[in-house]
């Protein structure tokens, strides 16, 4: 990379007083892993815990950039600073990526007080990149009260958002669903709040219902219901009532011990991540190195079998 | 890990099929690819560059505004402290203008005719070095 290589603590300096080229450059190192990540996270660790998150998923198309944009406007009075990671597949034929969320959130380039990145997956499942909680602590510590996620479009597994966002919103439009709802289940049970967006289109009405329904059929989580918001985003309309939304279901979590909660929780699922992945890499070298040690290093005799091989490495990576 | 390129078109011209399809072969070739829309200013553009730490900004100009835009933005992005960005800009360069935007310390150009394998060899070989500015 043909980056200047910058001290750290300078950056971390400049990008704590207000500079976005620095904050931009940790984003990166944050994003490419390894042990310049790895001192910045535990650098801003001391001052995160303060913003408030949310993450916005839903199916491709369903609005979630025009809703975002909405969003950050009505969010951004005053002096409170919002940022936004917007995430995007990397294509797995050629590792590239286009990054394309900006062109519908263009109109808060000449604000001071919004940050924006695009962020690609790189290859991680689950609708988000790997990077994603070290980049939003980043954020966090650097002052801004709001951090918006928007997830690439999603299916019905990708629920990672749930665990990194304080608030999940789930995009859907009018004829969504109808009468397979309980296909669709994993996305759903992650809503803190609905957003029908396209609600100008008709089933609007019908798509309300089968999501009340729905949410009737669950084992309500106490004092929470995920309110059902009617939004036509790209005209503004109802973003209001999802930002006051967002705002009373932060207050409920913070009221009722659940931020806490949920917080600790997905750091004890970092740290154990963390130590997944490395594992991973110590597994693949005892791999290799047993393959080009061994002299029995093919399968066709079929004297060896993958599971004896495998019992056999266990005790060696202990 | 893959490195980043802005494609931004400054000015008031709004074709953009040139630089979609220099995004979309870009993309192809391992880039990640952010791309602005039409009709950006060039204060932001140095400011989307150094929000999204890009290796390369690319502008594409066709309105025979690429000198004073190029100016602007190769300006605003130093302010902005992005002093190791590579800018590059691609459109309709008159053959005398090359030398004029490579003395303002833009990295490359492609003027219209560039074919995108040509492009992307170039963009490739450019992130493995520094910029001179």
């Amino acid at each position: 990379m043909a980056r200047c290589k910058r001290p750290i603590d300078e950056l971390i300096a400049e990008a704590f007083q207000g500079s976005e080229f620095a904050l931009g450059r940790l984003l990166s190192l944050i994003e490419d892993g390894g042990a310049a990540a790895d001192l910045i996270s535990s650098h801003v660790f001391p001052y995160t815990g303060r913003a408030r998150v949310i993450g916005i998923t839903g199916a491709p198309g369903a609005g979630k950039s025009t809703l975002n944009n909405a969003l950050v406007k009505e969010l951004r009075t005053g002096d409170i600073r919002v940022a936004v990671l917007a995430v995007d597949p990397t294509s797995p034929y050629s590792g590239g990526a286009i990054l394309g969320d900006r062109v519908r959130m263009a109109s808060h380039v000449g604000d001071s007080k919004v940050f924006i990145r695009s962020v690609a997956t790189r290859g991680h499942l689950g609708g988000l990149a790997l990077s994603i909680p070290q980049a939003v602590r980043v954020l966090d510590a650097v002052g801004f009260d709001w951090i918006i996620i928007e997830t690439v479009g999603v299916g019905q597994v990708e629920l990672a958002i749930s665990d990194t966002a304080d608030t999940t919103i789930v995009v859907v439009n009018p004829g969504w669903g109808d009468d397979v709802q309980a296909a669709k289940a994993g996305l759903l049970e992650i809503a803190d709040l609905f957003v029908i967006n396209k609600a100008d289109r008709a089933g609007a009405e019908q798509t309300k219902l089968d999501l009340q329904q729905m949410i009737e059929l669950k084992t309500p989580t106490p004092t929470w219901q995920p309110p059902i918001l009617m939004t036509v985003a790209i005209q503004g309309m109802g973003i209001g009532d999802v930002a006051a939304n967002a705002l009373r279901h932060h207050h409920w979590m913070e009221d009722s011990g659940r931020l806490v909660e949920q917080r600790d929780r997905t750091l004890w699922l970092e740290v154990e991540n963390i130590l997944t992945q490395r594992c991973i890499g110590k597994v693949r070298k005892q791999v290799q190195q047993t393959r080009s040690r061994s002299l029995r290093a093919s399968f066709a005799d079929r004297q060896l079998d993958p599971i004896k091989i495998a019992n056999e490495i266990v005790d060696l990576v202990d | 890990m893959p490195a980043k390129v802005l494609v931004a078109k400054p000015g008031l011209d709004g074709h953009d099929r040139g630089a979609k399809m220099v995004a979309r072969a870009l993309r192809d070739a391992g880039f990640e690819v952010i791309y602005t829309g039409i009709r950006q200013q060039p204060a932001y553009i140095a400011r989307i560059a150094a929000q999204e730490d890009v290796d390369i900004v690319g502008l594409s100009i066709l309105s025979g505004a690429h000198l004073s835009m190029t100016k602007k933005t190769i300006d605003a992005l130093r302010q902005a402290g992005a002093n190791d960005v590579h800018v590059i800009v691609g459109g309709t360069v008159p053959t005398g203008d090359t030398s004029k935007l490579l003395a303002m310390g833009v990295s490359d150009v492609f003027p219209t005719g560039t074919t995108l394998e040509e492009l992307v060899t170039r963009c490739k070989a450019l992130v493995a070095t520094s910029p001179e500015v």
